[in-house]
């Protein structure tokens, strides 16, 4: 839930609405959980779990084959998952046939974390590459966000990890684009 | 201020900034955020003075109230399904005494099967208890109406239950605008009781009333919570008047002048229904939709007057009595007695089960066309049902139902020594 | 709070009519200036052993503390005796919520005050044994762990008497209750079974635990002026016999409740954050049939078919209960059964 709740106030910083909330399964340690976040320039009135994402960030990859993840996703979704392989090594890619390849990537947010804030988790390093990957909110912003919830020193190692995050996502859409063109 | 902020954290704000007297709860998914943040505030001296309890079971945490309120403080506690059935009889007890003690009840199903999400079975279990029922939209309302909620429960010595969605309200983090102590100070004076227990001034309260009195007690409270019809109105107007927004009053209405399909709803489904509503008028049906904020007292006047445009009335509801129907398209249907509305009853939302746009469209197309069931269960899986009603009928050791369903449904395992596989 | 006029008669003990003894040596009901936390005019049984214990219990009170008491009262004889709609007998501030809620309600009174700076007003909640033992134990056990500011008199009369005189974990074993017949193998309420109450509140480590019984008024008196000397969560446990549900006459109300304690049934002691700092001698040691047999619920173990088999069993209760409080200890009497 943490994830999606920085999201939220960093676009509350921007001057945005957000909405974000745990999804409606048991929130135990070790279950698969699901948090949503809704990011719009009005109000936003509806109660519903996220039906249709425009985006989806995947923290634990090993879910992937256990839940039914990309239900809803659109064509031009994004897709940003945490490991340390590619995307098209992780044995879905028939699913991905049709989708728009530029905007589905992966990155691997728990090395940075490990790397910048010796901890294995990823939260702040994915949300560093979202803001990169979709331009939906700044670095700027996220990092604020972080620095909010996690005082002092956790709070710059993490706001540190989601740079490390965005400069990485940065530079594989480069690549992408580089590749494309040729 | 401006905050981005957990729904229960809003809330414990809000609520320290009513200067409680005595806090006393014990926890309960999906309160407990509230009432560890206000906890942590006493504990820290920044809400002071307070009094904070941590009592051993819901009965002993509606029993600290009334002893504090009849005592003349300022006393809030939260609760939610299970829980508030365990203290029903304290429930009862405090609006008989006409103690204003306010309480946030995070609306949570009740068991069995137990279930910790969101409907509105909890609120309806003690809809005849005596207390003021107010329903909240979104955080923001649901923090404003609990400053309104100590002002009525106080003008008129009737206890006060703030009703928010748990887990989509209470966890949900979104925009909230905290009110100053200032602000709150005005629109909540002190409370001055009406029945105080003073040494100075000793009375005995909660003496046995027999037949040759009770009628007029429980009448006296009926005619409080008739009062209650008048002020509630009046708060939420000065709370507009100095907050420059509106929060609480006894219903709203939404694109209903010239609808011909009215949804009526409590509680933070609205939202959800007033999106699903625009979607529809976008394709030329003409709908609307009625919330209900005040449920009890409930505003059968007000209801009529904002129904009165449309022929055909959906109520939707997150409640339901068993083995009849809808609870409050029951109450509606009371108040619309004499007019001219075909009334339709959907139960939806049962247990946490998400209430969709999608559902709701094709709902209101249904209704639209005039092919909506007297009765609906929104989203019910008949097909799951119809597999459980035939394993019952094979065999008397069918098993527990919820067991079956979820073993249907593959969220629990098969066992290997099923006797009808 | 007016003055009532009470009259007097002359005896020759320690009781309230008696102008031979000296001021110190009176109880708070010889004053003639006395003003009752309740008042004369309620409904209780003639030799209610409840209404006595009450009244002598909370005027100690009052007078502790200058006046400045709130009652808690739990649903039961003394609430249902004490508030006849229209009239209520109390001179107190006095609330009555339900039955198993009062020490959680006392709770909140106490914390009112000591929220408002009104630590001077004294909160004491009051129940039967039903309310205590029973279907109050929940919350009294919360309110003695959390120490909260409350004295809890119990008056226990070993029964559900004002619903018609049932079983209730106080009820002795043998006693016969609506719900515990005299029928079967074992008549009456079964042995094995009961709360000490005492003990439970002992073993939560609180303050003060004291018991006392309506047989000596000027005990259950200065255990309670002891109790107000204190603050935090205090027990008194005060043995209150029922005509009614006993099975005895109206004028035995106090001969019984000192029988209960010369047999060792009922040991009278007081105790500190759980440890028994004083146990009040018998005097004059007496067997348990002396007292059982003057009880009507005890009258299947006398008469045409005896059970001294039964009488055997209570008086090795009463025998652990010498040992357990040393009720003997200062005797030189021969133990005789």
């Amino acid at each position: 839930m943490t994830a999606a709740e920085i999201l939220a106030v960093a676009a509350f910083a921007e001057g945005r609405h957000a909405q974000a909330f745990p999804s409606f399964g048991s929130e135990r340690t070790g279950a698969p959980v699901v948090s949503y976040c809704r990011i719009d320039d009005a109000p936003i009135r509806t109660r519903e779990p996220v039906m249709a994402p425009d985006a989806l960030i995947v923290q634990d990859v090993t879910l992937v084959h256990q839940v039914d993840l990309f239900a809803g996703l659109s064509h031009d979704g994004y897709v940003l998952i945490n490991t340390s392989r590619r995307f098209t090594e992780l044995g879905f890619e028939d699913h991905f046939v049709d989708f728009d390849q530029e905007r589905l990537l992966t990155c691997p947010a728990t090395e940075i974390a490990l790397e910048h804030v010796g901890r294995p988790m990823p939260n702040a390093a994915l949300l560093g590459g979202f803001a990169a990957f979709t331009g939906q909110i700044t670095l700027d912003a996220i990092q604020q966000a972080i620095r909010d919830r996690f005082s002092g020193v956790v709070g710059e190692r993490n706001a540190a990890a989601a740079k490390a995050a965005f400069e990485f996502v940065t530079n594989a859409k480069e690549e992408f684009l580089h590749a494309s063109t040729n | 201020m401006l905050r981005q902020i957990e729904g229960s954290r809003a809330i414990a704000e809000t609520v320290a900034l009513c200067r409680p007297e005595v806090v006393c709860a014990y926890p309960i998914s999906p309160q407990t955020h509230i009432i560890e943040a206000i906890g942590a505030m006493v504990k820290a001296g920044t809400l002071a003075p307070c009094e904070f309890i941590n009592v051993e079971s819901e009965f002993a945490a509606m029993s600290v109230a009334i002893g504090a309120s009849a005592a003349g403080a300022r006393a809030y506690t939260a609760t939610a399904s299970q829980g508030l059935l365990y203290m029903i009889e304290a429930v009862y007890n405090a609006a008989g005494l006409g103690l204003p003690i306010v309480m946030t009840l995070a609306n949570r199903a009740i068991g069995a099967p137990i279930n910790i999400w969101n409907d509105h079975s909890d609120a309806m279990a003690v809809r005849d208890a005596g207390w003021i029922q107010l329903f909240a939209e979104t955080n923001q309302e649901a923090a404003d109406l609990h400053v309104q909620a100590f002002r009525l429960a106080e003008e008129l010595s009737v206890p006060v239950m703030v009703c928010m969605d748990g887990f989509i309200l209470t966890h949900a983090v979104e925009r909230v605008d905290i009110l100053d102590q200032a602000t709150v100070d005005l629109l909540l004076p002190p409370y001055e009781p009406r029945q105080v227990l003073d040494p100075a001034d000793p009375v005995s309260i909660g003496a046995m009333v027999g037949p040759e009195a009770f009628e007029e007690v429980r009448y006296l409270a009926h005619l409080r919570q008739l009062d209650a019809l008048e002020r509630i109105p009046v708060i939420a107007k000065q709370f507009a008047e100095v907050t420059g927004r509106a929060s609480g009053g006894l219903v709203s209405s939404y694109r209903t002048e010239d609808a011909q399909t009215i949804i009526v709803a409590l509680g933070s489904v609205l939202g959800t229904i007033k999106d699903a509503v625009d979607m529809r008028r976008d394709l030329g049906e003409r709908v609307g939709v009625v919330g209900i904020t005040s449920f009890r007292p409930f505003p059968g006047d007000a209801v009529r007057e904002a129904l009165r445009p449309a022929t055909q009335i959906v109520v939707l509801e997150k409640a339901f009595s068993v083995g009849f129907g809808g609870v409050l398209s029951t109450d509606v249907a009371m108040s619309l007695q004499g007019e001219q509305h075909v009334l339709r009853n959907v139960v939806a939302g049962l247990g946490g089960r998400a209430i969709t746009r999608r559902s709701l469209e094709e709902l209101i197309a249904t209704a639209v066309r005039g092919e909506l069931p007297v009765l609906t269960f929104l989203d019910l899986d008949h097909e799951a049902v119809d597999r459980e009603r035939t394993r019952m009928a094979g065999t008397r050791r069918s098993g527990p139902s919820a067991e079956n369903l979820l073993r249907d449904r593959g969220t629990v395992g098969v066992s290997t020594s099923r006797s009808d596989s | 709070m007016t003055n009532q006029p009470v009259h007097f008669y002359q005896v020759g003990s320690f009781a309230v009519g008696n102008r031979l003894l000296r001021d110190d040596q009176r109880t708070v009901q010889s004053n003639t200036d006395r003003a009752n936390s309740i008042d004369s005019g309620h409904r209780a049984c003639q030799g209610c052993g409840e209404a006595l214990g009450a009244r002598y219990a909370l005027d100690a009170a009052m007078r502790s503390c200058d006046g400045q008491i709130v009652a808690v009262n739990a649903t039961g004889c003394l609430e249902v005796f004490s508030t006849p709609y229209p009239e209520t007998s109390w001179r107190i501030p006095w609330l009555h919520s339900l039955f198993g809620n009062a020490p959680a309600v006392a709770t909140g009174v106490a914390a009112a005050m000591r929220v408002k700076g009104r630590e001077d007003v004294r909160v004491v909640a009051q129940a039967g044994d039903g309310g205590t033992v029973d279907i109050g134990f929940g919350c009294l056990s919360g309110m003695f762990e959390r120490n909260d500011d409350v004295l809890f008199i119990c008056y226990d009369n070993e029964g559900y008497m004002n619903t018609g005189v049932q079983r209730s974990a106080a009820t002795p074993p043998a006693a016969r209750t609506a719900t515990t017949d005299v029928v079967g193998p074992e008549p009456g309420n079964v042995f094995g079974q009961g709360k000490d109450l005492p003990r439970l509140a002992m073993a939560h480590d609180i303050p003060y635990v004291a018991t006392a019984t309506v047989a000596d008024l000027h005990d259950l008196e200065h255990k309670v002026e002891r109790a107000m000397e204190l603050r935090g969560a205090r027990y008194l446990h005060v043995l209150v016999p029922c005509p009614l549900g006993w099975g005895s006459a109206s004028n035995e109300t106090i001969h019984l409740a000192r029988l209960a304690k010369e047999t060792g049934l009922f040991p009278v002691f007081e105790a500190e954050h759980g440890v028994v700092t004083n146990a009040t001698q018998i005097r004059r040691r007496v067997p348990v049939q002396d007292y059982l047999s003057l009880q009507r619920r005890y009258a299947h173990l006398f008469g045409a078919h005896p059970r001294p088999d039964v009488v055997a069993r209570i008086q090795s209760i009463a025998d652990a209960n010498i040992a357990r409080y040393g009720l003997l200890d200062d005797s030189d009497q021969e133990v005789s059964v």
